[in-house]
C-alpha cells in the first residue's frame, strides 16, 4: 500500500489532471467531499421543507445558512494545516475563556445559558466543538504516541474542563458530543486495548457520578427511554411519535409531503432533532437508508483523508472529525428510533438550525485544506 | 518540546492510526447496525402496528346527528319541523380578545349584555377550533346587518344549522313538549351512541316520550386531524385516501298524532286570559284530539336557546305557563262526578230512579250540628235522581253518599280511571286522588289522622275533600260515560311513518277494563240526565247546549279552592280572583254515538256551567262540523 502510495505520488500526475482538477486543488477544495456535502445538505432541504410544512420562508433561511457555512468551510479550506495547528492553543484558550464567561454573563434562552452577546449572539460551545479535538490533536502532535498515562491525565483535562462548562449551561448533549470528538483523539492516537478496557470498566461509575450531576429533564429522558410508554403524553411522547412515523413509512414511505405524523403535528421537534424520523416516515427505510449511505460515503471520504494527512496533528484532527460526525448521526438516529435517549443532537446537516451548521462545515473545511494542502512528496 | 519526547516513528505512528481507524469503522458499522437493524425491525417487521397507529393519530371519527323527525297533527299539518335558521358562531381561537368582541356584539344588539358571561365562560371551556354557538336564529335583518359589519368580527361569523321549530309555537306546547339543549342526564337515558352528534333532545310531551322514534341515529364520518384534533381540510393528498367507509345517520321517524290543530287553535284561543285546561279525547278510541293547558310558552324559545332573563320570567311567572295542567295538574272535581256517582249509586242499590228526596238547601249527619250545604241556598226541593244530575242538587248526593259508603264510591270512580295514572304516551302525568278508607291508613301517620270520618264522604260525594283529578282524567272519565263504561287508554301518537321507506305503523286502539255496571237502562237515566244539563231549560248549562244543533251530554261542576265558614255566603265579586271557585265542565256528544268526549278546567273561573261549558261546546262544535254555528 504504501509503495502504491508513493507510485501515485511520484508520477507527474499533476500534469495528467483535468483543469478542473487543478482549479479544485487550486482552490483547497476536495472534490468527493464536497459532492457528498451537496448531496446530503441537498437531500437534507428537501426533507426539512416538508418538515417545516412547506414553508418557503424557512426553506429560504436554511438555505442560506447553508450557503453562509459553505462559504465557511472554503475560507477555512485556505489555511495550512500548520497554520491551523501554531493557532491551536489561542484558540482553545480563547474558547475556554468565552465560555466562562458565558457561565458568568451569559443570555438564557430556553432554560439554559448559552449564548454570548459580543457584537454577535454566539454559543461559544461551538467553537470548542473544534477547538477540542484540535488542542488534543495539538497536544500530541510532536509527542510519542501511542501516549503515556500522564499524558493520558492532560488530555483528560483538556477535554474535561470544556465538557464540564458546558454541561453546567446546561447541555449535556453539546457536553457529550465535545468530550467524545476528544476521547476519540484519543483512541486515534494509539490508545491500548487494555487502557480502553478499563476506561470502560471506569465508565460504570463515572456514569453513576453524571447521574447524579443530571439536571431532572435528563434524567427523566433515560427513564423514559428505558420505558416510552410509561407516561405516553409525557416524557415519552416524543419517542413514541417519532416511532409511529418512522414505523409507518414502511418500505417506500408514504411520499413526500405526505407524512401524516408530520404534517398533522404529531411529531415534535419535527424539523429539529426529530427529522430523521420525517424522512422516515415520508420516504421509507429506503430513503432512510439512502441518507445513511451519503453519510457513509462523507465519513469514508473524511477518513480517508485522515489516513492519508502527512502529519500527527492533520492525522487525529481529521480522524476525530470524521468519526465525531458519525457519532452525531448515530446518536440522532438512534436516538428518534428509541435505541438511546433523547440528548437533543440534531442529524448533522439536515436538521434545521444554523450555528452547528457552521461549525460542521468549518471541520470539513479543515479536512479540505488538510487534504489540500498536502506536499505531493513525502517528506 | 520535540526534543523531550522520544524520536517520532511516522511509519509505525500511521500504522497504528490505521489500526485504530478500523477499529473505529468496526466500532461504526457495529452501531450503524443496530440503527439499520431497529429501522427494519420498526419499518419492516412492525409497519403493519405502527401504520394503525398512525391511523388512529390522525383519523377522528365525526359524530353526524340525524335529522329529527317531524311531528304533524291527525290532518297531516306541521306541528313540529326542522327549519334552516342561521346561528352566529365564534371561534375562540380565531379571536383575539373575547371579551371585547362580545361587548361589540351587545353593542350592535346581537347578544344581549347580561348574556355575555356565560358566553365567555362557554368560549373558554371547550376545544379553542369548536365554534361557540352565540345566537341560534338570526333574522334577516341581523344577518343583513353582521354581513356589513363582519369585518370587524375576525373570528365571528353565522352557520346554516337545522333548529326545531313549532309553527303553531304555545297552542300546541304542552301537548307535543319541546327539545332543549342535550344534557347530562339526558345521556343517561339514552343510548349515547345514537345522540353522538346530536345538540338537542325531547325535553317534555310527545317530543320527549317519542324522543326515541323522533331522534333517529347518529352516523359519522371520518376526518383528518392534527395533534390538536382539529379537522385538517382534506385536499387531494393521500392523507385521506385510506379513510374507512362513513356510516350515514338514520333520520327520526315522523310521528302523526291525534291531534286536531283547529281544536288545539281554538281551545288555546278560548282559554287565552285564563288558567286552565281543555283535554279532548275520541272516546271508542281514547285518541286524544286536542290537549291544552293555559297560559302556555313558546316551545321555539327552548330549541333556540333562552337569555337568562328569558328564562328567569318563565320560570318566575306566577301563572307557571311551563306546568301543563292538563295532565299534571289535578283538581278537586266538583260536581262532575256526580255521573258516576250516580251510576254507583244504582249499582250499588243505594237509591233508585224514582226514589226522590226533599233538598232542603243542606243537609246535616245525625247528631252532628255541621250543615252540610248545597249550592242552591234554598234548596231544589224534592228531587229524583235526574234531577240530581241535570239540577246538580247537592243535598240528594250528600244523603246517598253515606248509603253507598266511601269505599264503594272508590271502587266505581276508579272504575272511571279516576285516582290512577291513564297511561298517556307523554310524561308527567299526576294520578291524582280517589280518597278511600285504605287510601287514608295508607296516606296519614297517626291513628286519629287515619280514621274515616262520615262527613269526610259526605264532602267526596261532590268532588271535594281530599279528591283530586286532572283534566285528562276527567277527559277519559267522559269518554267511559260516553261509551257506557267501556275505555280506552287515552294517547296522542296516531301513528309512527319512516321517512325513508314511508311505512307507517299505526297505533291500535288500547281497550282498557269496562265498568263494572251492565244494567243498560241506569247508564241511559244518567246520560239523560247529563243530556238535559246542557240541553233541559231547568238544566244548569242551558245556556252553553240549550240550542246546539246536536245532542250533548255533560255535567258541570265548581270546585271550592278555599272553604265558605259556616252561614257565610259566597259572594263572587268580593272574592280575591286567585280565590275564585275553579270551573270545570265534562261533557260529550253526540248522546247516541259519541264522538267526542271533553273536560274543561278553567281555574278560579267561579261557575262551570257559565265559563268552562261554552268551552267545550265550541270544541264539540268545530269537532262535530258546526264550527260555523258556534261563530255565530
Amino acid at each position: 500500500m504504501r509503495l502504491s502510495e508513493t507510485q501515485r505520488l511520484l508520477t507527474p500526475k499533476a500534469a495528467s489532471l483535468s483543469s478542473f482538477g487543478m482549479l479544485m486543488r487550486r482552490l483547497h477544495i476536495d472534490g468527493p467531499l464536497l459532492f457528498g456535502l451537496v448531496l446530503l445538505c441537498a437531500l437534507g432541504l428537501i426533507v426539512l421543507y416538508s418538515a417545516v410544512g412547506e414553508s418557503n420562508r424557512l426553506l429560504v433561511n436554511q438555505t442560506i445558512r447553508l450557503c453562509i457555512a459553505f462559504v465557511g468551510m472554503l475560507l477555512v479550506a485556505q489555511f495550512s494545516p500548520d497554520f491551523l495547528r501554531r493557532w491551536t492553543p489561542w484558540a482553545y484558550v480563547a474558547g475556554l475563556v468565552l465560555l466562562v464567561m458565558v457561565l458568568v454573563a451569559g443570555e438564557m434562552g430556553g432554560g439554559a445559558r448559552r449564548w454570548l452577546d459580543v457584537g454577535v449572539r454566539f454559543q461559544p460551545s461551538e467553537i470548542m466543538k473544534l477547538a477540542v479535538p484540535m488542542m488534543a490533536a495539538w497536544y500530541l502532535h510532536d509527542r510519542h504516541i501511542p501516549p503515556r498515562l500522564g499524558q493520558l491525565a492532560v488530555l483528560a483535562v483538556v477535554i474535561a474542563a470544556p465538557a464540564a462548562l458546558i454541561a453546567r449551561q446546561p447541555d449535556l448533549g453539546t457536553a457529550l458530543m465535545i468530550a467524545a470528538s476528544g476521547i476519540i483523539v484519543i483512541v486515534l492516537a494509539g490508545l491500548s486495548f487494555r487502557l480502553m478496557l478499563a476506561m470502560g470498566v471506569l465508565a460504570v461509575p463515572g456514569a453513576m457520578v453524571l447521574w447524579t450531576f443530571m439536571q431532572d429533564y435528563q434524567k427523566q429522558r433515560v427513564l423514559t427511554l428505558l420505558n416510552p410508554d410509561s407516561d405516553p403524553l409525557g416524557a415519552g411522547y416524543n419517542i413514541i411519535q417519532s416511532k409511529i412515523a418512522i414505523g409507518s413509512g414502511g418500505l417506500f414511505g408514504k411520499g413526500w409531503t405526505n407524512g401524516s405524523q408530520a404534517q398533522l403535528e404529531f411529531l415534535p421537534e419535527r424539523s429539529t432533532d426529530f427529522i430523521f424520523a420525517v424522512l422516515g416516515e415520508e420516504f421509507g427505510l429506503y430513503g432512510v437508508l439512502t441518507l445513511l449511505a451519503i453519510y457513509i460515503f462523507v465519513i469514508g471520504r473524511g477518513l480517508y483523508i485522515a489516513v492519508n494527512a502527512h502529519d500527527t496533528y492533520s492525522r487525529l484532527l481529521a480522524g476525530s472529525i470524521s468519526l465525531t460526525f458519525f457519532v452525531y448521526v448515530f446518536v440522532n438516529s438512534a436516538m428518534v428510533t428509541g435505541l438511546v435517549p433523547v440528548v437533543g443532537v440534531p442529524l448533522p446537516l439536515v436538521s434545521f438550525g444554523g450555528t452547528s451548521m457552521v461549525t460542521l462545515m468549518a471541520g470539513f473545511g479543515i479536512l479540505m485544506a488538510i487534504h489540500s494542502h498536502r506536499k505531493l512528496l513525502p517528506h | 518540546m520535540s526534543l523531550l519526547s522520544p524520536i517520532k516513528d511516522h511509519h509505525s505512528e500511521r500504522q497504528l492510526f490505521i489500526s485504530r481507524v478500523v477499529l473505529s469503522i468496526i466500532v461504526g458499522v457495529i452501531a450503524l447496525g443496530l440503527v439499520v437493524a431497529r429501522l427494519v425491525q420498526l419499518q419492516v417487521f412492525e409497519y403493519e402496528n405502527y401504520m394503525a397507529r398512525s391511523q388512529g393519530n390522525r383519523v377522528r371519527m365525526e359524530a353526524v346527528p340525524p335529522i329529527r323527525g317531524l311531528v304533524f297533527d291527525r290532518k297531516g299539518r306541521v306541528i313540529a319541523e326542522n327549519l334552516p335558521a342561521y346561528q352566529l358562531e365564534l371561534i375562540p381561537e380565531q379571536v383575539e380578545d373575547i371579551d371585547e368582541t362580545l361587548s361589540r356584539l351587545a353593542d350592535i344588539g346581537l347578544i344581549e349584555r347580561d348574556d355575555i358571561s356565560r358566553l365567555r365562560e362557554l368560549s373558554q371551556s371547550g376545544p379553542r377550533f369548536k365554534p361557540v354557538p352565540l345566537k341560534v336564529r338570526l333574522s334577516d335583518e341581523e344577518i343583513a346587518d353582521f354581513a356589513i359589519q363582519r369585518p370587524r368580527f375576525p373570528g365571528v361569523d353565522f352557520q346554516p344549522r337545522l333548529i326545531r321549530h313549532y309553527p303553531h309555537g304555545g297552542a300546541v306546547a304542552h301537548a307535543v313538549g319541546y327539545v332543549g339543549a342535550l344534557s347530562a342526564e339526558d345521556l343517561q337515558r339514552v343510548d349515547p351512541s345514537r345522540y353522538a352528534g346530536s345538540s338537542h333532545a325531547g325535553k317534555t310531551g310527545i317530543e320527549a316520550s317519542r324522543e326515541s322514534d323522533l331522534h333517529g341515529h347518529s352516523g359519522y364520518r371520518h376526518v383528518v386531524t392534527n395533534a390538536r384534533g382539529r379537522q385538517v381540510a382534506a385536499e387531494s393528498r393521500d392523507l385521506s385516501d385510506t379513510l374507512p367507509a362513513d356510516q350515514l345517520p338514520e333520520p327520526g321517524n315522523n310521528v302523526y298524532l291525534s291531534i286536531d290543530l283547529d281544536l288545539q287553535l281554538l281551545a288555546t284561543r278560548m282559554l287565552e286570559g285564563w288558567r286552565g285546561a281543555v283535554v279532548a279525547v275520541d272516546p271508542w278510541s281514547g285518541e286524544i284530539l286536542a290537549l291544552v293547558s293555559a297560559p302556555t310558552f313558546d316551545p321555539n324559545m327552548f330549541a333556540v336557546g333562552m337569555t337568562q332573563a328569558q328564562f328567569s320570567e318563565v320560570q318566575n311567572d306566577p301563572d307557571r305557563p311551563l306546568f301543563n295542567r292538563a295532565v299534571r295538574g289535578t283538581y278537586p272535581p266538583g260536581s262532575t262526578i256526580k255521573p258516576m256517582l250516580a251510576l254507583a249509586a244504582l249499582a250499588s242499590g243505594a237509591t233508585n230512579l224514582t226514589r226522590k228526596r226533599i233538598c232542603t238547601g243542606y243537609y246535616q249527619l245525625p247528631d252532628i250540628e255541621h250543615r252540610y250545604r248545597d249550592w242552591k241556598p234554598e234548596g231544589h226541593g224534592p228531587v229524583d235522581l235526574h234531577d240530581a244530575i241535570a239540577q246538580s242538587c247537592d243535598v240528594y248526593f250528600y244523603e246517598i253518599s253515606t248509603e253507598i259508603g266511601i269505599d264503594r264510591m272508590a271502587y266505581y270512580l276508579k272504575q272511571f280511571g279516576l285516582g290512577s295514572e291513564t297511561g298517556v304516551d307523554i310524561g308527567g302525568e299526576k294520578a291524582g286522588i280517589v280518597p278511600s278508607q285504605e287510601w287514608k291508613r295508607n296516606n296519614f301517620s297517626t291513628r286519629e289522622q287515619q280514621r274515616w270520618y262520615d262527613g269526610e264522604t259526605v264532602i267526596a260525594s261532590i268532588g271535594q275533600g281530599y279528591m283530586l283529578a286532572s283534566p285528562l282524567q276527567l277527559a277519559n272519565a267522559a269518554a267511559a260515560l260516553a261509551t257506557r263504561g267501556i275505555q280506552y287508554r287515552p294517547h296522542m301518537t296516531a301513528a309512527i311513518e319512516n321517512p325513508v321507506t314511508g311505512d307507517r305503523m299505526l297505533t291500535r286502539p288500547e281497550r282498557l277494563g269496562q265498568v263494572e255496571i251492565d244494567n243498560e237502562f241506569y247508564w241511559n237515566s244518567v246520560i239523560n240526565a247529563m243530556n238535559d244539563v246542557l240541553q233541559h231549560p231547568r238544566g244548569t248549562a242551558f245556556a252553553a247546549g240549550g240550542n246546539a244543533p246536536y245532542s250533548m251530554a255533560g255535567k258541570s261542576g265548581t270546585a271550592q279552592v278555599f272553604s265558605v265558614a259556616q252561614e257565610e255566603e259566597y259572594e263572587e265579586e268580593d272574592v280575591a280572583e286567585r280565590l275564585r271557585d275553579h270551573a270545570l265542565f265534562i261533557s260529550f256528544a253526540p248522546v247516541d254515538a259519541p264522538r267526542i268526549a271533553v273536560a274543561v278546567i278553567v281555574e278560579n273561573g267561579s261557575s262551570g256551567s257559565r265559563v268552562a261549558a261554552p268551552i267545550a261546546r265550541a270544541i264539540m262544535d268545530h269537532h262535530l262540523g258546526y264550527a260555523d254555528d258556534a261563530a255565530q
